[in-house]
């Protein structure tokens, strides 16, 4: 059974339809690559995922139950609708850490919060809420070793490279353990020779048996970690299918064109 | 002489710093008040010529109220707020510190909320979306992650305004508070003496340059992040 879903998104903002139906699946640990040129809807589809954005129609199933379904959208309270975006991780593209924290409150502020209310919720005793906090603290710790910061852990976001930020917001991400981790173009924001130890911690967390969704313009990189690829054009997936076939052995005439765009400039 | 001038001024200059303290005590709360409704976003929409209207109506009261209230001077306001509720309803007149201090909060929480909000509106919308995609609530995002983002942004400007409220509490005397200048206006007509009352500039120096320094430190506080 796939562990993720998606049929007949559709999402309009006013005028524009930006997303013209994506149906898809993703098994257990596959990485799945989007492509697709700027203004394709990759974004807005990975945003949809993360309900940041409601699709106007459609249903996403993770692991079997649905998650979304657009008829069923308004009934939805706020907790449950909390509660279902944690099966999602999501990592932008401008990292968005919390400046005021260090890298370790950075990764352990939601478990934090997330489990103080349970405790308070349980009337947990004052030993049982200590030996939760050092777990978060822990996991934390364990997950910058990751990433490969744990000598950053109290060291501030503005004392970060752009590179190192964005290792700390895959952490922080980590920190809830998400059935599906999504990147929106996590090296977009990054000089270029920032990029490696960012997509490096990406190919690590694939060889941990990770389910994620990468939304990339790294054609080397798209190639050499997916699964399963999705070129987007206008709203729609112009082509699906193993890296293989949509880089080498194209079929539609738009990713030919879009992939050979970029070839034009190598040297 | 000079020491009697002293520690009249004194004296009258703690009725100014009663009057400063009192605004800033009721004016930083009911400014947050104002800020939220001016951003409130309830809605109601209703047809008009085939197409839909909407209509904030908390958000538009609020932005009428400090439109009126920053539009008019202070000075018009102090007397508003004492005359005007015994000539147009024939009510008692309040006590002249009371109307004084009501009028100095209202005046004042208006311009604290525009601060509040433009702080608030400039935190990124980034910042929100990740609360958000945490699972945190609303609740949790404002007080743990966006508060002391915008009370860092915020210093600045209110320190501003602080000190402006400082001086602004001179306007008291429009309708005989003793405070410093009344006080020091006193000399004039009791002794023929002018220098009393350029004598106040120094209180008003000292008491702002105390202030100055603690924005300083508050701001260096919190120079350990940058957003």
């Amino acid at each position: 059974m796939p562990i993720l879903e998606v049929k007949d998104f559709r999402k309009r903002f006013g005028n524009v339809e930006v997303l013209k139906g994506i149906d898809f699946t993703l098994e257990k640990g596959e990485v799945l690559v989007i492509i697709g040129s700027s203004g394709s809807g990759k974004t807005t589809l990975l945003r949809c995922l993360n309900f940041l954005e409601t699709p106007d129609t459609g249903t996403m199933k993770v692991g079997g139950e649905t998650l979304f379904d657009a008829a069923e959208m308004k009934k939805l309270t706020d907790k449950e609708i909390r509660m279902r975006r944690l099966h999602f991780g999501l990592v932008f593209q401008s990292f968005n850490l919390f400046p005021q924290y260090t890298v370790l409150k950075n990764v352990t502020l939601a478990s934090e919060l997330l489990e103080g209310e349970r405790l308070r919720a349980e009337k947990a005793s004052h030993e049982e809420k200590t030996r939760t906090m050092d777990a978060i603290k822990e996991h934390a710790m364990e997950l910058l070793a990751t990433v490969g910061l744990t000598d950053k852990a109290e060291s501030y976001p503005c004392q970060l490279s752009g590179g190192q930020c964005q290792r700390v917001a895959i952490a922080r991400a980590l920190a809830l353990s998400p059935d599906i981790l999504c990147f929106d173009e996590p090296t977009s924001a990054l000089d270029p020779e920032l990029t490696g130890e960012v997509l490096r911690v990406i190919r690590e967390l694939k060889s941990t048996d990770r389910t994620m969704i990468v939304v990339t313009h790294e054609m080397a990189f798209a190639k050499g970690v997916a699964d399963k690829v999705i070129y987007m054009a206008d709203g729609v997936i112009e082509e699906m299918g193993t890296p293989e076939e949509v880089f080498d052995h194209p079929k539609s005439e738009k990713t030919k064109a879009f992939l050979g765009a970029g070839k034009e400039f190598q040297i | 002489m000079f020491w009697s001038v002293t520690l009249s001024l004194l004296e009258g200059f703690g009725s100014t710093l009663k009057l400063f303290g009192l605004t800033l005590l009721f004016a930083l709360p009911l400014g947050l008040l104002i800020c939220f409704g001016s951003m409130s976003k309830l809605e109601i929409r209703f047809r008009f010529r085939g197409g839909y209207c909407a209509f904030r109506p908390i958000s538009a009261l609020m932005k009428t109220f400090v439109w009126i209230i920053r539009g008019t001077p202070l000075m018009l306001q102090l007397i508003v707020m004492y005359y005007g509720p015994g000539l147009i309803f024939n009510l008692p007149l309040l006590p002249r510190f009371s109307a004084v201090l009501l009028a100095f909060v209202i005046n004042y929480a208006c311009y604290f909320s525009e601060i509040y909000r433009g702080g608030i509106e400039s935190i990124s919308k980034g910042q929100y979306e990740a609360c958000q995609v945490l699972g945190m609530t609303k609740t949790q995002t404002f007080v743990h992650v966006v508060l002391l983002q915008v009370i860092k942004r915020i210093v600045p400007p209110m320190s501003n305004e602080i000190i402006t409220l400082v001086k602004d509490t001179s306007l008291a005397r429009i309708i005989s508070v003793y405070e410093v200048i009344w006080h020091a206006q006193a000399y004039i007509k009791s002794a023929g003496l002018i220098w009393p009352l350029f004598y106040t500039g120094v209180y008003y120096l000292i008491f702002n340059g105390l202030l100055t320094i603690l924005f300083g430190w508050l701001e260096k506080k919190m120079d350990y992040f940058k957003n």
